[in-house]
């Protein structure tokens, strides 16, 4: 059993895209706040701090989660993807960056973290996902600036593509 | 992709740093070693008088730092001035009255924001409520309290204009048609909330600020006057990227000088990241206005004259630029109709509410909501179809450019054109065979239309309209809209573009490369935009800043105009190197080159760097540098005339909108089936963004026609803090959207374009109502259109005959968002022992659960500390309660009030004991009001646990009667007898 | 909005953390996905001192069947259980709620039995729990009581579980083959809490119909085969008796209505399938 006492530091570590990384944090501590304040990972952005806007999402264990909702103590030996992990090995945009580029699925850029991490695991766990399906999961973020079309048509778009890259290496 | 690079969808540069988390918004940036932050205290209350400020406690509190108050704001600021001369003082903090919940009323400074929090609940504020104004009707009422005691009445500004002769046109009138409509409250609530860092350099009395404030620039002027210091004393600076604004951005004014203040008092660097609570409540807002519009028809549904009489709100204080909501349109009251005759009542009132601002579509949805509206209501009264009702009253195409009634000079457009293409092209047949062939199956189907005027670049004199020509004359003019922009060559001939549009994610950057790069004749890719801002370093001028949708017409125009000095320049050096006349000099392909002789070039840096390295060597004037700044403004922008008649923006674009609609005949959802708009924004500088500002106004309008709603109880306690209280749609709720496009260039802009973002959130939420109204066939008088408003405007009477239980009578109107409610129970005692245990003060002390102070004041009144909730919802609150009016052992009454930081209460009781042969029947009825975090965090919930625990009261007085009645002991009470008797005033959740 | 100060506990079983509960008393809460839990304390709406996170003691993050009953560890993700393969044959209705509590983001860490524990009057899951006849396992250091879904919840955010117990498990009956039923929410945006949620279970003696959002619990009704104008009255009662209150998003009267007219639809349709 672990006991942290309130108003002392403690020593958190876990797997931050692929890098073991580690600070200290008051038991209170958001994960939101951790990353951004503590390790200087400032892409995971802050909405609302009540678990709405989604625009602190990572992935916590492959599971895209508010970090807003998270104590940094629970991070404890996870392993965390966040907006800064999603370029390609040589650095350059992936296919659904790319895609939210060229159909101009971001304004002002502050919800796209929040919103590339959800898609990502959707595009992950369920390839063959639909408009409708990609539009309940979007309906866990908020964007005032895009209307959300060319992100559905972005992610619709990516699947599209991975499912005709599969399809021609078989 | 080639040149040339304008009216092409170039991706956007910004994206390449956005997508990858390398954005630098104000939250991002490093901040000075040293740094504190800030955490504001705000009220509960939506008026009171503040008696007392006690931060004793707080300062002593681990790493507080100072804790700032309306003392030290008096004593380091001065008011914000406004363009209305009334004496209704507003600074950065409160100092003798709060007039708002969430009006800031102290800043604890601490070396974390967890820190400053905590302080935060040891600030003990004793207030003297006030009866708080809600309704714009009934502040603006002679008798009404005033909320600015210096002030002759709430209504702080109210003028006529009368243009031609409208009395004439409405005597004359065949017909004539009038609606009474409410524009309510919201915001478009950008996902970055305000972000200031503020120093202050005791030495030079300098202020250094960096705030992701959007403009306008005016109100640096307004911010250093504040601080009490010259402009160049103010340096105010902005990020590379704001998290989005649409004008929500200006209102952060406010906070710059606070925490200027705050840097200046704790003697250190202090940063404050506003949270969502603080945002929804206190940020800025629309102006919820009232209005009555009346329009003059003759026989055949020609639109002769307009009759506006505006209620306009702008909450608690009049803050800059402030009433510049009512008179943005002022121009363009006739909208996108032929109109000569108009006359205009303007009033602005204060009420208990959150001070107004900026807000895309600024000033536009309050007239086109009853404007469209009065369009459809007239097409039913005179059987003209409603579109082509509007048809007929387009202003001509060959009237252009067109000189309103009021004053604005509409510079291009055919908006019959428009119009018909996009009944063609948006398949307008083809939804009317739908919504006929709904109506036949019985569905709700209904579809909207919108005609809108859509101005952008403000007239920096619009807003003097609200003076009259005398106090003009006096005043001095005031007009243009000056845009500036810089563009260089550095000494290896690559080009920076520098301007003060503050961008909040349109993509700027892009297209200004755009821009230049077609005038230069280099690839976009090779300019390098920046975006951010230094007032002390960068060219700005009074209406500098990212607002009134001036990027597209004003701000290219002046880096269009800076790049083409630039040019003219280059080509003299040029000329000399390709030893070919100036006339012949061509750019492209980053190259200079001669004209027919393509292969006489150099690359474009050859010439640039030579003005750098060798300025002696280049021909006469050229030399020097390569850096050019162009301050743009219109010759058409003048100052309001003799008449007040203004043009108020530089340019006017024009939007039709259909829209199709099904209501859910159960849930009275109301779904998009398809909505079209069309849009004449002059020439496409960058057609994917302006597609994507579209968009993002429709979703904007979307939900203010729909979703979202900044409520305020009538007692002024607030209930829309939180994303599940305030509903931005999300990807479920917004639909795909037909987009068409004219281009009409505008013959004054220097690219011939025009802004576009704002147009939907004028046209969308009426074209909205419109098509509900259609489809539901009932009048619709205010926004937004949820499903239970919907409901209760569609469905027939109540059938109540089939209850089985009683109805609470409905409250009194005007009694306020009191809970109220009533009861009765037995308890197995004569009534002289129910009595006694209620008075029984003995007692109370050890049966309170959560007590850690009781204090007998005497009289029976006490006052306890005492910790209360609902489930995990816990807080400590101090709480006064009274017995009056005893007449033993009949019936009493009990009055008091808690307060905590969750949040304020007052309430009172009255209880009747009754005997009866079974012992007593206690009847009660009760009247509770909650203010502060939990009105504003849990208005869902709140009269659900009030009512919970206030039900509970009563259980419990009858089992603690019981046992003390037959002598038992008390068996593990839950809660104790005066616990409850707090929270029967409302000690909720 | 910074939660205040807090000790934060991570048990490694059960037992440690009753050991815990035990000695915090009402000053702990448990935290398993904090979907809720953490906003509150975000908004220091809750402050508690102690935070006992439970999230990964391996025992509660079971999901199986027990004596015909789904028994859910209180560890367990409300995605988890929606993912459980046998959801859908075992107990359909459940799978119709799942996916409309918060959102597939939300749904990742919070827990079912978290859910529950908060007993929020608009959650979907307290509603499922209430009309399937579920039931709670509450363990203490005392002992282990096993709450019906009718004694657990006892008000607005307010349960049986005392200060010095938590949840371990909540259980949902395995659905009758032979029994359908239906879930139906209104609410304003899509995965918004509900205006009026209403479900039904058809039952040998008729159907039952469970109602959310209005009352400060959700409302249980047993009614027997009604058909027209009976269905109609009965609900119109049940709307009234139900006795909601206004509120920003929607009045009582709305909510009457709702409840009459999905009330009817569902009760229509489940027991159209069942005769």
């Amino acid at each position: 059993m672990q006991r942290l006492d309130a108003g002392l530091r403690h020593r958190v570590r876990f797997l931050l895209n692929g890098r073991a990384v580690e600070g200290d944090a008051e038991p209170r501590m958001l994960a939101s706040d951790f990353l951004r304040q503590v390790l200087g990972a400032t892409g995971t952005h802050v909405g609302c701090e009540h678990g709405v806007c989604g625009a602190c999402t990572i992935r916590i264990d492959g599971k895209a989660q508010r970090t807003c909702l998270t104590f940094a103590v629970q991070l404890d030996d996870c392993r965390l993807e966040t907006i800064e992990g999603l370029t390609d090995d040589k650095g350059d945009l992936n296919d659904l960056q790319t895609a939210f580029r060229r159909l101009h699925a971001l304004q002002c850029g502050f919800c796209t973290p929040g919103i590339l991490m959800s898609l990502d695991q959707l595009l992950e766990e369920e390839p063959e996902a639909d408009e409708v399906r990609i539009r309940d999961v979007l309906s866990g973020h908020i964007c005032r600036c895009t209307g959300y079309q060319g992100m559905v048509d972005a992610t619709l778009e990516v699947m599209a593509a991975r499912r005709n890259a599969a399809g021609g290496e078989e | 992709m080639e040149a040339p690079w304008l009216g092409k969808s170039l991706e956007r540069v910004e994206d390449l740093s956005l997508l990858r988390g390398q954005g630098q918004f104000a939250d991002d940036l490093a901040t000075p070693p040293g740094t504190c932050h800030a955490a504001f205290l705000r009220s509960p209350l939506a008026h009171a008088k503040i008696r007392s400020v006690n931060i004793h406690q707080a300062l002593s509190m681990a790493g507080v730092v100072a804790v700032i108050t309306g003392a030290d704001i008096l004593a380091h600021s001065k008011p914000f001035i406004t363009g209305v001369k009334v004496e209704a003082p507003h600074y950065a903090l409160a100092t003798d009255r709060v007039r708002y919940v969430g009006e800031p009323v102290a800043i604890v400074i601490a070396a974390n924001r967890y820190l400053a929090e905590d302080a935060l609940d040891a600030i003990e504020v004793e207030y003297a409520a006030l009866e708080a104004l809600v309704d714009p009707a009934e502040a603006a009422a002679d008798t009404a309290t005033k909320l600015h005691p210096s002030t002759d009445g709430n209504v702080l500004h109210e003028r006529s204009f009368r243009y031609g002769n409208p009395e004439d046109a409405f005597t004359k009138a065949a017909h004539v048609v009038e609606t009474s409509v409410h524009y309510p409250r919201n915001s478009c609530t950008p996902m970055e909330c305000y972000v200031v860092v503020a120093r202050h350099n005791a030495g030079e009395d300098l202020f250094e600020v960096t705030a992701n404030f959007q403009g306008p620039y005016t109100l640096h002027t307004i911010m250093a006057r504040s601080l009490k210091v010259p402009g160049n004393r103010l340096r105010l600076k902005t990020p590379p990227d704001s998290g989005g604004s649409f004008g929500v951005k200006q209102g952060i004014f406010p906070y710059v000088v606070a925490l200027g203040v705050a840097a200046r008092v704790a003697g250190c660097p202090v940063k404050w990241v506003e949270d969502r609570l603080e945002h929804l409540s206190a940020a800025t807002s629309a102006t919820n206005r009232l209005t009555t519009l009346k329009g003059a028809f003759d026989e055949n549904g020609r639109l002769l004259a307009l009759d506006y009489d505006q209620l306009e709100d702008c909450g608690a204080y009049l803050r800059a630029p402030e009433p510049a909501t009512i008179y943005r349109m002022h121009g363009n009251m006739t909208g996108a109709y032929d109109i000569q005759d108009l006359a205009i009542r303007n009033r602005v009132v204060v009420t208990n509410k959150t001070p107004t601002g900026l807000m895309r579509g600024f000033g536009g949805p309050q007239i086109y909501f009853p404007l469209e509206r009065l369009m459809d209501l007239a097409a039913k009264k005179l059987a003209i179809d409603p579109l082509e009702l509007r048809r007929r009253n387009l202003v001509p195409t060959e009237a252009m450019p067109y000189t309103t009634a009021s004053g604005a000079l509409l510079d291009s457009g055919d908006y019959t054109r428009s119009l018909d293409r996009a009944v063609e092209e948006g398949g307008l047949s083809e939804l009317i065979a739908r919504r006929d062939a709904a109506r036949t199956q019985g569905r709700l189907y209904g579809i909207g239309y919108a005609a809108v005027v859509e101005p952008s670049i403000s007239n920096m004199g619009y807003i003097t309209t609200l003076l009259t020509p005398e106090q003009r004359e006096k005043a001095g003019p005031k007009n243009g809209a000056l845009a500036t922009a810089t563009v260089s060559f550095d000494p290896s001939g690559s080009i920076t573009v520098n301007t003060s549009s503050v961008p909040q994610g349109q993509g700027h950057r892009t297209v200004l490369s755009q821009v230049v790069a077609d005038a230069l004749g280099v690839h976009p890719s090779t300019i390098v935009v920046s975006s951010d801002h230094d007032t002390n370093k960068d060219p700005w001028s009074i209406a500098s800043g990212n607002y009134a949708s001036r990027f597209a017409g004003a701000v290219t125009g002046a880096a269009h105009k800076a790049a083409m000095k630039l040019r003219e320049r280059l080509t003299r050096i040029a000329a000399a190197d390709l030893n070919i006349p100036v006339e012949e000099v061509e750019f492209g392909g980053g190259k200079v080159y001669a004209r027919g002789n393509p292969d006489n070039a150099l690359p474009i840096a050859r010439p640039a760097a030579k003005a750098h390295w060798s300025p002696l060597s280049v021909p006469d004037e050229a030399g020097v540098g390569l850096r050019e700044t162009a301050i743009w403004t219109m010759p058409e922008l003048t100052e309001p005339d003799e008449a007040d008649r203004i043009n108020s923006s530089g340019s006017y674009g024009f939007i039709f909108d259909i829209c199709g609609v099904e209501i859910d005949p159960d849930t009275f959802a109301v779904r998009i089936d398809k909505y079209v708009t069309m849009h004449d924004a002059g020439r496409l500088l960058n057609p994917m963004l302006a597609d994507g500002q579209i968009r993002g106004g429709f979703s904007n309008a979307l939900g203010a026609a729909l979703y979202e709603e900044l409520a305020y109880a009538a007692d002024g306690s607030f209930l829309s803090g939180t994303f599940v209280d305030y509903l931005p749609p999300t990807a479920v709720e917004v639909p795909d959207l037909v987009i068409l496009h004219d281009q009409s260039p505008s013959p004054f802009t220097p690219l011939g374009s025009k802004g576009l973002g704002e147009g939907n959130c004028m046209s969308t939420p009426v074209c909205i109502a419109n098509a509900v109204a259609d489809a539901v066939d009932r009048d619709i008088t205010t926004l937004p259109l949820t499903r239970s408003r919907l409901a209760g405007l569609v469905m027939a009477t109540e059938a109540e005959d089939a209850r089985s239980v009683p109805v609470a009578p409905a409250p009194p109107p005007g009694e306020g968002h009191a809970l109220r409610g009533e009861g009765s129970t037995m308890v197995p005692a004569s009534p002289a022992d129910v009595w006694a245990v209620i008075l029984d003060e003995e007692k109370l002390a050890s049966v309170i659960p959560g007590c850690h102070e009781l204090q007998n004041l005497g009289d029976n009144a006490y006052r306890a500390d005492v910790t209360l909730g609902i489930g995990p919802v816990k807080g400590r609150f101090r709480a006064e309660v009274v017995l009056l009016d005893l007449d033993e052992p009949r019936s009493l009454r009990l009055v008091g009030g808690a307060s905590g930081p969750l949040g304020i209460s007052q309430g009172e009781g009255h209880v009747t004991l009754v005997e009866t042969p079974e012992g007593t029947r206690v009847d009660y009825h009760y009247a509770v009001r909650i203010s502060g975090k939990v009105a504003a965090v849990g208005s869902r919930l709140i009269d659900g646990a009030a009512r919970t625990l206030i039900n509970s009261f009563f259980k419990h007085l009858v089992s603690q009667t019981t046992n003390q009645a037959t002598g038992q002991t008390e068996t593990a009470p839950a809660q104790g007898l005066f616990a409850r008797i707090l929270a029967f005033f409302g000690i909720t959740s | 909005m910074k939660p205040a100060a807090f000790d934060y506990v991570r048990p490694d079983s059960v037992d440690e953390a009753l050991e815990v509960l035990a000695a915090s008393g009402d000053e702990a809460r448990v935290l398993a996905g904090g979907q809720s839990l953490t906003a509150m304390l975000n908004m220091r709406l809750a402050n508690p001192s102690v935070l006992i996170d439970i999230a990964r003691i391996q025992d509660l993050k079971n999901i199986s069947l027990v004596d015909g009953m789904i028994e859910v560890g209180a560890a367990v993700t409300q995605a988890a259980l929606l993912a459980w393969p046998d959801l859908v044959k075992h107990q359909p209705l459940l799978a119709q709620i799942l996916p409309n509590v918060g959102h597939y983001q939300t749904r990742q860490r919070g827990t079912v039995c978290g859910s529950l524990a908060h007993a929020e009057p608009s959650a979907e899951l307290p509603l499922a729990l209430a009309t399937l006849q579920g039931e709670v396992v509450v363990q203490g250091k005392r002992g282990r009581r096993v709450l019906s879904a009718a004694d657990f919840q006892t008000g607005m955010m307010t349960t049986d579980v005392a200060a010095d117990e938590m949840i371990t498990a909540c259980r949902f009956p395995v659905a009758d083959a032979q029994s359908r039923s239906l879930f139906h929410e209104v609410s304003q945006r899509h995965g918004d809490f509900a205006l009026v949620a209403l479900a039904a279970v058809s039952t040998a003696q008729g159907v039952r119909l469970g109602v959310g959002g209005v009352a400060e619990i959700p409302r249980i009704v047993d009614l027997p085969l009604l058909q027209g104008e009976a269905v109609e009255a009965t609900l119109n009662d049940l709307a009234w008796e139900l006795d909601g209150v206004d509120d920003p998003h929607a009045s009582a009267r709305y909510r009457r209505e709702l409840v009459r007219r999905i009330g009817k639809k569902i009760i229509n349709e489940v027991s159209h399938a069942t005769s």
